[in-house]
């Protein structure tokens, strides 16, 4: 108990110290970061500060550099230019370990506990507290009592001796807030802390926030989920291409205003030089398509010659919806027909010999053979379309397809015979959408086709979707980036927590819109 | 230079043991080595195909174990040695199959487990069996496979080169071959190609095992007899000849003639060390040796191309 009480006098010793200063100093004020990766400017001139004891809400769309201000926080890159103070002290934090010794913490998105250990072990993993001189032995018991302690103080007590694999992701996540406590944490980012949790289990952990700000612990919650802001954030700070648009207490802004602010470029120059194509026959149709925690009732259609947007957030479900369609995940109900017949797909072979074509989100991961050339690579999808008596290969066949394809989408290679390791991004995802292409598909899904690529290649692959389009191949396009969809769509669909929350016409859609529908508010 | 790599190895060892020993560089010698190196350049062709596929197969010495006991009791029943040869290659494959099998629909972690408890389970039966004694004094037409020659040529060294031969042609010639590359390349983006990936593994399998049976024939054939302990680690023999013959234990690379060369340069070793009357026990330090060298300098060459790679980008 001693010991316990050793640990909660070191955790709120700070808080005294800040409580002093609360009105002149913020425990951490970021002036002017700047910060480019090979050329790209990520983060433009941006100045963020927290304060003692407030939760500070981060937002901004994908690719706004939320995560990369975060990551100059905790140390996982440098800035460029740019100042950080930390209680009012100049700091450089060059490394992840100096940020800790700090008191800044990150909850990853992706936890970061050993699932075999205790609940204890993982609060104290890498500083067990042992005895002094000849007595250094891992002390259990304190180890236990300290952890359930900081646990209850949170407001949920579990048995600090069972394995953390047995527990629920938010229970992971009290966990990991219990972990950043014990090293005395001042400062906890939260990386959409509640992408993975029921509505019950986001409910709890603002509780768990609430004690947090008692303590004085600052938080900075980073969130695609405008409503949950309101409930739990103090002030908001909005980032939009790398720059600093706003930061409002949270009782001045609206979440209109938020959607607004983090949308708000023009957008309405992008539907000129739009061709009207005329959609034809009923490609792909989805009817009530369920795999449960993933998704739920999922019904569409895509037309042929139609482009079909289908927007949403990180972790809504689509990237599981599309791989489900193409049989690398499974459904528990609903039917799927391509034009107009039931099919079943239950492998991606069944998938692709009814020609269907996935570009998927992780090209590296999940589309290509990266040892392989471009013209293993082209040919991987339909390697017995090129053959003789579909057995041997015909690689004088093989060479002139990929070339051609290779050509056409104007890919910048020596020859055909070049490691697809060495493209660029741009240059990899034409290869990927080469594959189908040689593989005739008929309707294509393309999961964040632009996702990390340059701005020339992606004018290239917007032109290469609309061009098939054109040529009457159905599309379905997933995007996390409005500008995209709403550039390329012909229909949007909008996913929210593994359901279609609304679809929109092109006519009527816009960044607003969508960013309603997939934050969870109804259009008005 | 990693088509050539393995080969440099071969002729820079075999000029270094022609100085050391007059008599090495003879044709009898030489057919010799390539006599003995026919059991581990079998075994190793079908460990070959597994390592594409980034797998391990640690079942073929038992197979061959097991095949090479079954074969003999068959022969000495009376049933016609082609009959025999048949079924022992089937036998070898359907033990293979069920590596295969085990790895894809038990969805296993790493084929070393199904393969190591086969491992076990083929050399326990080879010994129930036969009852631990070896079965000998086998007919003249199944020895011709194993001790027979063609116009001076050893009837094994004739059935390596075809067996290889036709492994080449599948393994770049064929959709499938292509299919067993772009899985060890990229499982996961292979299976998003919409190739049948654990049908595949399971064939590769299913090769090996049949292969450690071909194996097992020529064992057999060349020693009159068939024993239970035959092949005991000689999966090992067969890793090392795959990986010295410059395959890739991270899958996709890998060539069969890579591989012959591999199994060449340990026969060679063996040979060249025994003429100059080294012990049996300091041969395997030298091969344990060779085998990391090998490795290492791939590693080295793999490291310079990416630079180079690299700074052309």
């Amino acid at each position: 108990m001693n010991r316990n009480t050793k640990v909660m006098e070191k955790s709120n010793w700070p808080r005294t110290a800040q409580l002093a200063t609360q009105e002149r100093e913020p425990l951490l004020r970021m002036e002017n970061i700047t910060k480019s990766f090979s050329g790209v400017t990520v983060l433009d001139d941006v100045s963020f500060e927290v304060r003692p004891g407030e939760v500070h809400a981060l937002i901004g769309e994908n690719g706004a550099g939320k995560s990369t201000l975060m990551k100059i926080v905790t140390g996982a890159y440098q800035a460029d230019c740019g100042q950080v103070f930390w209680n009012g002290r100049p700091v450089e934090i060059k490394t992840p370990h100096q940020a800790h010794d700090l008191g800044i913490n990150i909850v990853h998105q992706e936890l970061m506990l050993v699932p075999q250990l205790s609940i204890g072990e993982n609060v104290f993993l890498g500083r067990h507290p042992v005895g002094r001189g000849f007595s250094r032995w891992v002390r259990w018991g304190d180890i236990n009592e300290q952890a359930s302690s900081l646990l209850k103080g949170l407001g949920h007590p579990l048995d600090p001796k069972r394995p953390v694999g047995e527990l629920s992701i938010a229970e992971q996540q009290l966990v990991e807030i219990a972990r950043a406590l014990a090293f005395s944490a001042e400062l906890i980012i939260m990386d959409e802390p509640t992408s993975p949790l029921s509505e019950h289990e986001t409910k709890r952990l603002f509780q768990a926030i609430s004690q947090l700000k008692e303590r004085g612990v600052s938080i900075v919650y980073i969130s695609h989920r405008l409503k949950e802001i309101h409930q739990v954030a103090d002030r908001v700070t909005v980032l939009r291409d790398g720059r600093h648009i706003v930061t409002r207490s949270i009782q001045e802004i609206t979440t209109d205003n938020l959607v607004r602010y983090m949308v708000g470029r023009e957008i309405s120059e992008q539907f000129s030089g739009k061709k009207v194509r005329e959609a034809g026959e009923e490609a792909l149709r989805v009817e009530g398509l369920t795999a449960s925690g993933k998704f739920s009732d999922i019904s569409f259609r895509v037309r042929q010659g139609e482009i079909v947007g289908l927007a949403g957030l990180v972790g809504a479900g689509r990237t599981e919806l599309v791989e489900t369609l193409f049989g690398a995940g499974e459904a528990e109900s609903g039917k799927v027909y391509l034009e107009g017949q039931l099919v079943r797909i239950k492998t991606p072979m069944d998938a692709v010999r009814h020609r269907l074509a996935l570009v998927a989100d992780d090209r590296k991961a999940k589309g290509l053979v990266l040892g392989g050339s471009v013209r293993f690579n082209i040919a991987l999808a339909a390697p017995r379309k090129y053959a003789r008596y579909r057995i041997f290969l015909n690689s004088s066949r093989e060479k002139e397809v990929a070339g051609q394809l290779a050509r056409e989408l104007r890919l910048k290679i020596s020859s055909v015979e070049q490691q697809v390791m060495y493209l660029s991004g741009g240059g990899q995802q034409k290869v990927v959408l080469a594959k189908w292409l040689s593989a005739d598909s008929k309707v294509f899904i393309l999961d964040e086709p632009t996702r990390g690529i340059d701005v020339g290649s992606k004018v290239e692959i917007y032109d290469l979707i609309r061009r098939l389009a054109e040529s009457g191949v159905a599309i379905l396009l997933v995007s996390s980036e409005l500008e995209e969809i709403l550039h390329l769509a012909d229909r949007i669909l909008v996913m929210h927590r593994g359901r279609i929350s609304g679809e929109l016409p092109r006519e009527r859609a816009s960044e607003e819109l969508i960013m309603q529908l997939a934050t969870g508010g109804a259009v008005h | 230079m990693r088509r050539f790599g393995p080969l440099l190895g071969l002729l820079v060892t075999s000029a270094i043991l022609s100085f050391l020993s007059p008599y090495f560089l003879t044709f009898d010698n030489l057919i010799n080595v390539f006599r003995q190196s026919s059991v581990n350049a079998l075994l190793a062709l079908g460990q070959l195909l597994v390592i594409i596929t980034a797998g391990i197969d640690l079942s073929v010495g038992s197979i061959l174990g097991l095949s090479c006991v079954l074969v003999a009791m068959m022969l000495k029943a009376g049933v016609p040695w082609p009959v025999c040869i048949a079924a022992a290659i089937a036998i070898g494959a359907t033990l293979g199959m069920s590596n295969g099998l085990l790895l894809t629909k038990l969805r296993l972690p790493h084929p070393f487990i199904p393969t190591l408890g086969m491992m076990n389970v083929a050399r326990g039966l080879a010994f129930v069996i036969s009852g631990g004694f070896p079965v000998s004094e086998l007919p003249d037409g199944f020895r011709f496979w194993g001790a027979g020659t063609i116009a001076y040529i050893p009837v094994p060294v004739i059935l390596v080169v075809a067996v290889y031969a036709l492994f080449h042609v599948f393994l770049t010639r064929t959709t499938v071959g292509r299919d067993v590359y772009a899985i060890g390349g990229n499982k996961q983006a292979a299976m998003f190609s919409g190739i049948p990936v654990d049908r595949r593994l399971t064939m590769v399998y299913a090769l090996s095992g049949g292969l450690a049976a071909l194996g097992a024939i020529v064992l057999a054939g060349r020693l009159n007899s068939g024993f239970p302990l035959a092949g005991d680690g000689a999966e090992l023999d067969a890793i090392a000849a795959v990986i010295i013959g410059g395959a890739s234990f991270f899958g996709g690379v890998g060539t069969v003639w890579g591989t012959l060369i591999g199994a060449l340069i340990m026969g060679v070793l063996r040979n060249g060390l025994t003429l100059l009357s080294v012990s049996p026990n300091w041969q395997k330090v030298v091969i344990g040796v060779v085998i990391v060298a090998a490795v290492w300098i791939d590693v080295l060459r793999q490291r310079t191309t990416r630079k180079r790679g690299l700074a052309r980008k």
